[in-house]
């Protein structure tokens, strides 16, 4: 939703007990579409407890703007993790 | 997936590599500790305190000073890397309705969905340099941006799939590793990301040659085919000879990149080979072969000529990825504007009720 | 439909179709958010199939497991409705298709999380979850294509009309089964209603209602897409892959 949509920055409770951490970015033209991308995109791997979308405009930074991209990966399906693939003995670096 | 095999600049390697990437990770982790110095005083020279800032391994970060060309050759990099990710889901999801088995079908559907979900990542990192998503596709879409030129190869068959996992992820990720460590705090947060992600995709592709080279005799055909062709232009996603490489140094001092093209090519071909004796398959050049002084394999140089016609748009599916896109872009338009309609319209009500 | 297996046939087959369908979107939607979004419903689709047919073939005891059924029956073994062979159209259509069965999977495995097969309920309980997640999805674009531009209006109106025919197969009744589909039909006619309703969208008079999925009998579209989806596994019989 590029052409008209703004930008929301996204904050994910991993787990209960930890605060929410800002994970990255992501358009969508409204809060409703934008909590369901964030689910989508940063979520993949985990269920996140919680997640918040914040309009990236309603957002006032002190110098230096963390408007940034960290996202803590998880697991939900076991295919995506590497230690799904059998790797034949010996087989290195891969 | 990401190569260096633009018309531009180049980067990065990888090795244990898993480990280099969490290595990478802890690094980041630490030098965030260790605490930058604050914003440059109001008289201070602001190159020397951005360059200050890069020689102490510290993160350079969107509101902080940097050179303008620092700025555009991040853009550069990051967008044809974001590029690279949305068309390189062309290739392989062109196999995600014949998968052979259920399994299958899932996990290369998952991988192909990473791969936007990374581009994703990569295009939010790019826009904290100041630039929209919706020029970087323009950029792209009217071919003023280039994507990894591997992706202009066609996937003619099933083992295809998995010989894009085993030597273009691989090469991929050669090249990623070390971008794990970029100077630009969001690019290399994105890539630790992507990186831990990626590995699921080269071992599933490892694993479907390897399936493939102990299956039957056609599988086994099929596999090899898949490798003969799919092995120099992997080789050529590192991008030209260092000779030939422009930008390379001052991407260097800039610790964008860390590596050499060439170094990263050598240390590709050094790791297939022994996976190669594995899957059982033969690697397509006759002249390679272990080098007792140079502690390294020799091998052919890929066909760099082929790579700048590939490049320049003549390779066998340029035009189809890209024609792809812009009729994914636009048959949506309809669909984008009737969702801004709807907030819109939601935005509005909202405010009547305020008032 | 009688038993358990062709109940679990019935239902795995509309979750593969579904998924093989979702998925011809991949590197097409109109946005890429929404590329991943639909991934995500075809793997959870393709997912409950998985677990669908391995119970049927197990039920079946002839040593079937989920890719003999997938991949080595032809169309009129198939047991899905048609609604989900229909092709993907333009967005609108594949909305509309994928609202209308989420509406009828969201109360069918909240229905079968209860019922006495033990590996049935399971299969309900995890699907359901992943149900109300489609049915949130197909809703929220029900409703801002309805009430977005004038455009999209007219293409949303469309595709309910062409899509809800194919509708009423779903909840023909089967007093047999584990789960008689004739008693989801008033959670689905409410669910329908209020999301029709908010999104400006007309009701279609029921009349036409076409059928026969259940029993074999397809539209013309099944066979191409089996025809697509088994070509390579049956290109190379009893090979591993």
């Amino acid at each position: 939703m590029t052409d008209h949509s703004p930008l929301w920055e996204v904050f994910v409770r991993a787990r209960r007990g930890l605060s929410h951490t800002h994970v990255g970015s992501l358009h969508a033209p409204d809060a409703e579409l934008a909590l369901r991308n964030a689910r989508d995109l940063y979520t993949r791997r985990q269920e996140g407890v919680s997640i918040w979308v914040v309009p990236a405009a309603a957002i006032t930074a002190s110098s230096p703007d963390e408007k940034d991209a960290f996202f803590d990966p998880a697991a939900d399906k076991v295919y995506r993790h590497p230690t799904f693939y059998e790797v034949p003995d010996g087989v290195a670096h891969l | 997936m990401y190569g260096n095999d633009f018309s531009t600049p180049a980067d990065a390697p990888g090795g244990g590599l898993l480990g280099e990437v969490e290595a990478a990770e802890a690094e980041l982790r630490a030098a965030a500790q260790r605490g930058r110095r604050g914003g440059p005083a109001p008289d201070e020279d602001l190159a020397a305190y951005f360059a200050e800032v890069v020689d102490a391994e510290q993160k350079i970060e969107p509101r902080d000073w940097m050179p303008d060309a620092y700025r555009r050759t991040l853009i550069r990099q990051i967008a044809q890397h974001a590029h690279s990710e949305i068309i390189g889901m062309q290739p392989e999801g062109n196999w995600i309705s014949r998968a052979p088995s259920l399994k299958r079908k899932a996990i290369l559907l998952a991988k192909v969905q990473d791969e936007a979900g990374h581009g994703l990542y990569l295009y939010a990192a790019a826009e904290t340099l100041g630039i929209s998503r919706d020029e970087l596709v323009r950029l792209l879409l009217d071919g003023r941006q280039k994507y990894s030129s591997i992706f202009n190869y066609p996937t003619l068959s099933w083992a295809d799939v998995g010989a894009i996992g085993w030597l273009v992820d691989g090469a991929a990720i050669v090249n990623q590793v070390p971008l794990c460590r970029c100077s630009y705090g969001p690019y290399a947060r994105a890539m630790i990301r992507v990186c831990k992600e990626e590995s699921f995709h080269q071992r599933q592709g490892y694993e479907i040659l390897h399936t493939l080279a102990h299956g039957t005799p056609a599988q086994q055909a099929m596999a090899q085919d898949a490798v003969d062709r799919w092995w120099y232009p992997s080789l050529a996603m590192f991008g030209p000879p260092d000779g030939d490489s422009t930008h390379s140094a001052q991407s260097m001092a800039w610790k964008i990149k860390r590596f050499s093209n060439d170094d990263l090519r050598q240390r590709f071909v050094d790791m297939c080979v022994q996976q190669a004796e594995i899957l059982g398959l033969r690697i397509p050049d006759a002249d390679l072969r272990w080098n007792d002084e140079r502690q390294a394999y020799d091998y052919t140089q890929p066909d760099y000529d082929e790579l700048l016609r590939v490049i320049s748009g003549d390779g066998p599916c340029n035009r189809e990825r890209i024609a792809h896109r812009r009729a994914a872009h636009s048959e949506g338009a309809w669909v984008r504007e009737a969702a801004a309609a709807y907030a819109a319209k939601r935005a509005e009500q909202r405010e009547k009720v305020a008032a | 439909m009688n038993g358990p297996f062709d109940f679990a046939l019935a239902l795995g087959d509309d979750a593969l179709v579904t998924a093989q369908r979702l998925a011809e979107w991949t590197t097409r939607a109109p946005e890429m958010e929404e590329d991943i979004a639909l991934a995500n419903i075809a793997l959870d689709q393709l997912g409950a199939a998985r677990l669908l047919l391995s119970y049927a073939g197990e039920l079946e005891g002839a040593g079937r497991d989920e890719d003999a059924l997938a991949y080595l029956r032809d169309d009129r073994e198939f047991r899905n409705a048609l609604l989900v062979e229909l092709p993907n159209g333009d967005f609108a259509v594949t909305m509309a298709k994928l609202f209308f069965l989420a509406a009828y999977q969201l109360p069918l495995y909240t229905a079968l999380a209860g019922c006495a097969d033990e590996r049935l309920a399971a299969i309900g309980a995890k699907a359901r979850k992943e149900s109300a997640y489609h049915l949130d999805h197909g809703a929220l674009w029900v409703k801002r294509l309805g009430d977005g531009t004038e455009e999209s209006h007219r293409r949303m109106q469309a595709a309910v009309d062409a899509v809800w025919p194919y509708t009423h197969e779903l909840f023909a009744a089967d007093p047999a089964a584990p789960v008689d589909p004739a008693t989801l039909r008033p959670a689905f006619d409410e669910t329908v209603g209020s999301v029709l309703a908010e999104a400006t969208l007309t009701r279609p008079e029921s009349g036409w209602a076409p059928a026969g999925g259940r029993a074999g009998v397809h539209t013309e579209h099944l066979a191409y897409l089996l025809a697509e989806m088994q070509v390579l596994h049956r290109a190379h019989p009893g090979a591993k892959w």
